[in-house]
């Protein structure tokens, strides 16, 4: 188990590396940095300057291991746009980010899993069919699409729901929550739903799928010659024996959640972090855009990891011997 | 004789399909007596194993049972309710499958899958039932019992999960086992400790076995009577030694035949020509008759019910009463 997670961690540095690499070259060749530093007007003189100031003239190795202890550091460099820190930018706007993408899961999870068992104990019910049914739209709908008919019906129409921003939000520590008022929670609703509808959809497809392919075993066709109760068969062995592809999925697709809330976060005006990234694309904000990089990457790496122990938590049979195969990338 | 334990009375399985009704168990009658060994045997498709899940209503959709009648104990089983039914599976009839492998939750150990089925038919504490449990693996002879008890299915062999297996069918203590295909999956050496084993617990326990298989071997080194199934009708029933080595039927006749020996080396192995026939085109009358040697009109005219002829019964013209024999007693040479 613990050669396991020492060989996990390894591999995840080096996908850092990589990403690093990437988030480097973009930094180092798109556009030369001076230019976007410097008005105008400055002269070839302290433009040289302030490339050597900055570095820049440093032969490649050296400037990319720089980039990496400064980013081990969570230090990206200064905003062209914003003129701060970006790391300063970056936790400043995480928690609308993480917290939207928190609610949207939950609301994937909460309503994906249920609705999946239910479609696949019930295979022949209307209620099922109407499930798959409305479950194809929401995987066929694009994002924007849906935050745009959702703010149409229940913010233009009915007025029930705040279409913008994070509403009144509470300051503990350097972190803003908008869990702890009624208007943050109610400005939370529309987006987590856009941003979770199409996990949802995938989740109870998925748990659905799972369980009827679960259902069909022999173990469970044992099980009920052993007499065991419905719930017990559906709940006890089939559902548990669905959890591990679920995991899987639900895990990386938290990390697209919180990577690809670009879109919902600019169609309901959401200050997170992918807002942020946005509006540094259009700027291009090079530090900004690397560091939004590399920190989407790191997420990634760090939910695989522990999607991976979790597997061994949940099966039994990878838990001897450690090494077994078939764990996600 | 005794009141016997099941009884299966011109039992018909039929599933419904987009392109007709297929009738994959038509008419099948026999019974099994307290602590007896039936062996059901049969090629693949003869509707042995469909015989066996409306035994334990197990039958999987569209199918189900059309017509006849499936008593335990003289209490008519086939069509409870779902509850019913689970009062029944486990508690009265226990089953074992035919692959090890799959049969076990892999996520469970085995202690927690004996105790939760032993706490789902006798009311008691997790600790006796763990207890219960631990005793019904000793009895099944799985070495080191107590440690093996928190062990999972994947740390067990094949041969060691179908012992769990069958501890499993025995936790309610059940007055008759099904067990569909329980050696097929094993290999050879395997195969004969698993039959030992059986019927050893049958003996112990006075329990009664449905042995499906289609390994003519494992019958007659088992069963006390033996049920042949051809085309979902049963061709012959009667006592293992008599269907062994005096069969009546000449389907059963030849199946015999092709039991290779090892004193007689044939260029070929014996065979019945032709192979059975599908469930969408079951010839008329006896359904074995376009691959009967034996064969003559009445075969193809009129379907032969079974004819007594103690101490077994053959599904056969040949065996009417009055019936010219001449051909059928002639021994296969």
């Amino acid at each position: 188990m613990i050669a396991f997670i020492v060989r996990r961690l390894i591999q995840s540095v080096l996908v850092m590396l990589a990403v690093a690499l990437v988030g480097f070259a973009l930094f180092h060749y798109v556009g030369d940095p001076i230019n976007n530093l410097v008005g105008h007007d400055t002269s070839l003189a302290d433009r040289a300057q302030l490339r050597e100031d900055l570095g820049l003239n440093d032969p490649f190795p050296v400037q990319f291991a720089r980039f990496v202890v400064n980013a081990a550091q969570a230090d990206f460099g200064i905003s062209y746009r914003h003129g701060r820190p970006v790391e300063d930018l970056l936790v400043e706007r995480a928690p609308a980010t993480l917290e939207l993408s928190f609610a949207a899961g939950l609301f994937a999870l909460a309503v994906g899993l249920p609705m999946g068992i239910y479609t696949a104990l019930n295979r022949r019910g209307w209620l099922s069919k109407a499930f798959l049914t409305i479950s194809l739209i929401g995987v066929s709908l694009p994002t924007f699409l849906i935050g745009i008919l959702l703010i149409l019906v229940f913010s233009v129409w009915l007025g029930w729901l705040s279409s913008f921003g994070r509403g009144e939000t509470v300051q503990i520590g350097w972190w803003t929550t908008g869990f702890l008022t009624w208007d943050g929670l109610r400005a939370l609703i529309l987006p987590s739903i856009t941003l979770g509808l199409f996990q949802m959809t995938l989740i109870m497809r998925l748990v659905r799928a799972e369980m009827l392919e679960v259902l069909r075993t022999d173990y469970i066709k044992f099980a009920r010659a052993r007499g065991l109760s419905a719930r017990a068969i559906n709940f006890g062995h089939a559902l548990k024996n669905t959890l591990v592809p679920v995991i899987t999925i639900t895990g990386l697709q938290l990390g697209s959640v919180i990577a690809f809330a670009i879109i919902t976060e600019t169609v309901f005006q959401w200050p997170g972090m992918g807002l942020l990234f946005i509006q540094a694309i259009e700027f291009v904000d090079i530090p900004v855009m690397a560091a939004y990089l590399v920190l989407v990457a790191f997420v990634f790496v760090v939910i695989n990891l522990v999607v991976d122990i979790l597997y061994v938590v949940v099966d039994p049979r990878l838990r001897v011997g450690g090494a077994a195969g078939g764990h996600g990338s | 004789m005794t009141e016997p334990l099941l009884s299966v009375r011109d039992l018909r399985v039929e599933f419904p399909t987009r392109r007709g009704v297929l009738t994959a168990v038509d008419g099948v009658s026999f019974d099994i007596h307290p602590g007896e060994i039936l062996g059901v045997v049969g090629e693949s498709g003869a509707g042995k194993s469909q015989t066996g899940a409306a035994i334990i209503g197990l039958l999987e959709p569209p199918g189900r049972v059309a017509g006849g009648e499936i008593r335990l104990d003289g209490r008519r089983i086939d069509g409870l309710t779902a509850d019913q039914w689970r009062k029944v599976r486990g508690r009265e009839i226990g089953a074992v499958f035919q692959d090890p492998l799959t049969s076990l939750n892999p996520l469970y150990t085995v202690g927690r899958q004996l105790a939760e089925t032993i706490r789902t038919h006798i009311p008691m504490s997790e600790r006796a039932a763990r207890a219960r449990a631990l005793e019904l693996l000793q009895e099944v002879g799985i070495p080191g019992a107590k440690d093996r008890l928190d062990a999972y299915p994947h740390q067990f062999s094949g041969g060691m999960r179908q012992r769990v297996v069958i501890a499993l069918a025995l936790c309610a203590g059940p007055r008759l086992i099904l067990a569909d295909e329980p050696t097929t999956a094993l290999d050879v050496s395997i195969q004969a400790q698993i039959t030992a084993l059986l019927k050893r617990l049958c003996r112990e326990h006075d329990t009664a076995v449905m042995l499906i298989t289609h390994d003519m071997g494992v019958i007659a080194e088992t069963a006390d009577r033996v049920a042949v199934l051809y085309s979902g009708r049963v061709a012959e029933v009667g006592p293992v030694d008599d269907v062994v080595n005096r069969p009546r039927h000449p389907y059963t006749e030849g199946l015999m035949a092709c039991i290779p020996t090892l004193h007689a080396r044939p260029a070929r192995l014996a065979q019945i020509e032709g192979s059975m026939p599908s469930l969408r085109a079951i010839p008329t009358g006896c359904a074995f008759h376009p691959r009967c040697p034996r064969a003559h009109d009445r075969c193809v005219a009129e379907r032969p019910p079974l004819f007594e002829n103690p101490p077994s019964a053959a599904a056969c013209w040949l065996w009417a009463p009055n019936a010219d024999r001449t051909a059928a007693v002639s021994a296969p040479s």
